[in-house]
């Protein structure tokens, strides 16, 4: 390619970090140890749903080696909102539960002991009397009128604008759809699954002399973490030092702000270092994981391949809160469509809510679970009407300067020029008219864009 | 009872940054009295070598050898704002933002040098750490000695701030419009499978990428990305799910007992290219690669199922059972 040969940037020079991680000398949070710190264990809904009548913490207390108990009353402000910094209301998840549980694996109440195994011993001695509920667990179920609302605002979807799904309209679909030639349909469905970091989630909060804490933090967003942690513990950030920066592995699930605040809190009561690291079972079970998502797609296709409209429903399990899925579910909209020039559009969106571990941020959340389906769907287009699947992809593509349905001209366009080089890559010879084709060709695929 | 052999095919687009944007990062550059440059931030480096390409794009920026370039990440005393590293734009943001104060600590840099020489700012040359006179080579001095200089001959800083801010846009709440990346990184992958129709096990053989990155600041690390992220999506396609009866709760994983990823044994054989065609707004033209890896390699192994044995298992993962029982109801 034409690109300005440049000095230091484009040269493979060696990883910085990589003697560190490869020989075990990074040093990661959990590497952190204080003297005199305690430890912390999480006791958790046994649950998928139900109504807490009481939490009976008096034989945790009084066991040998425990230090303090931490309930939803030690939380200066009890909600976990992490997207209230980009204005994502309303509050729905509780720092720690007290009134109702919503997920197997809920928070409920912390056991801060002199070690680990005190701790996670004296977990096993909380109990909880809590009244169970049918757990909602299906997204169709969850959808329904006659479901019964988890949410307190009377459904169980997000409200983007006041609709319970976000919109994306574009062209004429209804009309388009009666000109096709072929109506093809698909379902395409991910079930969740975890981000298998190296190093699970952990967190060490030192008190310090002058009254600040220094929080040792895996988290992927520094400031996020710092302002969120200092949301829910009431104080201005600046009472709060947090020191990171080199993680084992995030891939979105680190950008939760899950084990600051308590740990945090439990320093504050306690006045002594503390360790809060989760097991692999906590962060299989406990932790978010990516959605699972369910996507309709209907396409009105001409015999010559081109794709005159497109319709999809797509239904995505949040699990029991927000947490990132609203934003997720945002960028899943947009995405949708796919890299194709589509001149009548329709997309439904739905973050939908079920007694689920909260899913979140994870990789390419929204788009990955779109290009899937979007993939997936263009080869049933070409099976289907019998057109090549490498040219069935160029002379949908889309070019620059036509119109995305988010109503965004397309810049940067490459797809045609990738999917040239792997047929190359892997010895397949295009047809001259199909090499010939060009992300810069805006008339390639009949010029066509919408108005 | 035979393997069918399969090959399928995906392109996909992925945008770089936050969707919407409205996601600010901030870097920090001083000078030592012995000319090596701190880098500042607060950005998190999760294993993708955030720190090494920030680097790179410094030394670039400044003039000066990357060994002179310090990155320290990760400190909320320290540096100023990050809003993370996720949604593909760590390079992109820290990048901009680098650029941006790399550019006023060379200013400030030069200007001590114009001093110290005699000479205007604009007729000094700065290449790797070595200053010259434009056009007299034999007047020269270096970063070295102009950072000494600066430090305790004229009590001058040499010092830059960057930030860089995609504009927040909002969404049409009836139809959708709205401004979601700041540009489009490519990719197509062919997937090639075998396929048991007696086990319903399927095997990949091979996953063979092209990429659009824009710019490539470390091609080593571009191609370890690809790699890791064609086996996570490999992965994701086949093996992954902590329910996996989904939507009942029956049997979730617990451990990597049964939580099955992929181990050195299970790689396929992966080979890519990369194309550049530089974006208008990334760093020296970069477009994220971080996320989009472990994307196209998945819709490209459920079609080359298809291809391989004629049904459509879209419910991921494609586990063997679904296979079978995929296969058993064509045979219907």
């Amino acid at each position: 390619m034409g690109v300005k040969q440049l000095g230091i940037v484009g040269q493979s020079v060696k990883r910085r970090d990589g003697m560190g991680h490869v020989t075990g000398q990074t040093q990661y949070v959990d590497d952190v140890f204080y003297p005199n710190m305690l430890w912390l264990k999480m006791v958790r809904s046994p649950i998928s749903r139900g109504i807490i009548h009481g939490i009976d913490t008096s034989k945790a207390e009084a066991f040998p080696g425990v230090v303090a108990v931490i309930t939803a009353k030690d939380v200066p402000n009890n909600w976990y909102t992490i997207l209230c910094l980009i204005g994502v209301e309303p509050n729905d998840e509780p720092v720690l539960a007290h009134e109702e549980v919503m997920y197997m694996g809920e928070p409920i109440c912390a056991i801060v002991a002199e070690t680990e195994a005190i701790a996670a011993e004296a977990a096993a001695l909380v109990k909880l009397d809590i009244e169970e509920l049918p757990p909602v667990l299906e997204l169709e179920f969850a959808i329904r009128p006659d479901a019964p609302a988890i949410k307190k605002w009377g459904n169980n979807t997000f409200m983007y604008d006041g609709y319970n799904h976000r919109k994306l309209r574009f062209g004429d679909f209804e009309t388009a759809i009666q000109k096709a030639d072929y109506v093809i349909e698909g379902t395409y469905s991910l079930s969740p699954i975890e981000h298998a970091p190296i190093e699970t989630h952990c967190c060490v909060v030192k008190p310090e002399p002058d009254g600040r804490l220094t929080v040792h933090t895996n988290t992927q967003a520094l400031y996020f973490t710092m302002d969120n942690t200092a949301i829910i513990l009431q104080v201005p950030s600046q009472r709060l030092h947090m020191v990171g920066g080199t993680v084992g592995g995030g891939f979105g699930g680190k950008v939760d702000v899950i084990t600051e605040p308590i740990t945090c809190i439990a320093a504050m009561k306690t006045g002594r270092p503390v360790k809060w690291r989760w097991t692999r079972e906590e962060e299989m079970r406990k932790s978010s994981t990516r959605a699972a998502v369910k996507m309709q797609y209907t396409d009105g296709v001409m015999n010559d391949g081109r794709i005159i409209a497109r319709k999809v429903r797509s239904l995505e399990d949040a699990g029991a809160y927000h947490r990132h899925s609203p934003y997720g579910v945002q960028k899943h909209m947009a995405n949708l469509p796919g890299p194709y020039t589509i001149p009548n559009v329709w997309v439904d969106a739905y973050c939908v809510y079920t007694n689920r571990q909260p899913s979140s941020a994870m990789r390419g959340f929204g788009v990955t679970e779109a290009t899937f389906a979007v993939e997936c769907q263009m080869e049933r287009i070409a099976r289907t009407i019998g057109i090549d699947s490498w040219e069935i992809r160029l002379i949908n593509a889309y070019r620059n300067g036509q119109m995305r349905p988010v109503q965004k001209v397309v810049e940067d366009a490459t797809l045609i020029e990738t999917i040239q080089a792997a047929a190359e890559l892997i010895g397949y010879d295009l047809p001259s008219h199909l090499k010939a084709m060009s992300s810069d060709d805006y008339a390639g695929n009949g010029g066509r864009h919408h108005g | 009872m035979a393997k069918h052999y399969g090959r399928g095919i995906a392109a996909v687009n992925y945008p770089t940054g936050m969707n919407l944007g409205g996601d600010p990062t901030q870097a920090l550059i001083f000078c030592q009295p012995t000319g090596g440059f701190s880098v500042k931030l607060a950005s998190t480096d999760l294993g993708q070598g955030l720190k090494t390409v920030i680097a790179q794009i410094a030394a670039e920026t400044l003039g000066v050898p990357f060994d002179s370039v310090l990155v320290d990440t990760g400190d909320t005393d320290s540096a100023p704002h990050c809003m993370g590293t996720f949604a593909s734009r760590g390079t992109h943001r820290v990048g901009n933002a680098v650029i941006m104060a790399a550019n006023e600590a060379r200013k400030a840099l030069m200007d001590v040098a114009a001093d110290e020489m005699e000479a205007a700012p604009e007729d000094l040359v700065l290449e790797n750490g070595e200053i010259y006179v434009k056009g007299a080579p034999e007047r020269k001095t270096n970063v070295f000695n102009v950072a000494l200089a600066a430090h305790f001959k004229y009590g001058k800083t040499i010092s830059g701030r960057g930030i860089y801010m995609k504009q927040k846009s909002s969404v049409d709440p009836e139809t959708g419009a709205c401004d979601p990346d700041s540009t489009e990184a490519h990719a197509t992958t062919v997937a090639e499978v075998e396929v048991d129709d007696e086990t319903g096990e399927v095997k990949v053989l091979r996953l063979s990428s092209a990429y659009e990155v824009g710019r490539q600041i470390n091609p080593e690390m571009v191609h370890g990305q690809i790699v890791s992220g064609a086996v996570m999506g490999m992965a994701h396609a086949l093996t992954e799910t902590v329910f996996p009866y989904y939507p009942a709760l029956d049997h979730h994983t617990h451990s990597f007992g049964e939580y099955i990823i992929p181990t050195a044994l299970d790689i396929p054989e992966i080979e890519s290219v990369v194309l550049e065609y530089p974006s208008s707004n990334g760093p020296y033209g970069v477009k994220g690669v971080g996320e989009m890896t472990a994307n196209s390699p998945i819709p490209a192994i459920v079609n080359a199922i298809y291809d391989a044995v004629g049904v459509w298992v879209t419910d991921l993962p494609v586990t063997p059972e679904k296979v079978l029982r995929a296969l058993e109801e064509k045979d219907q």
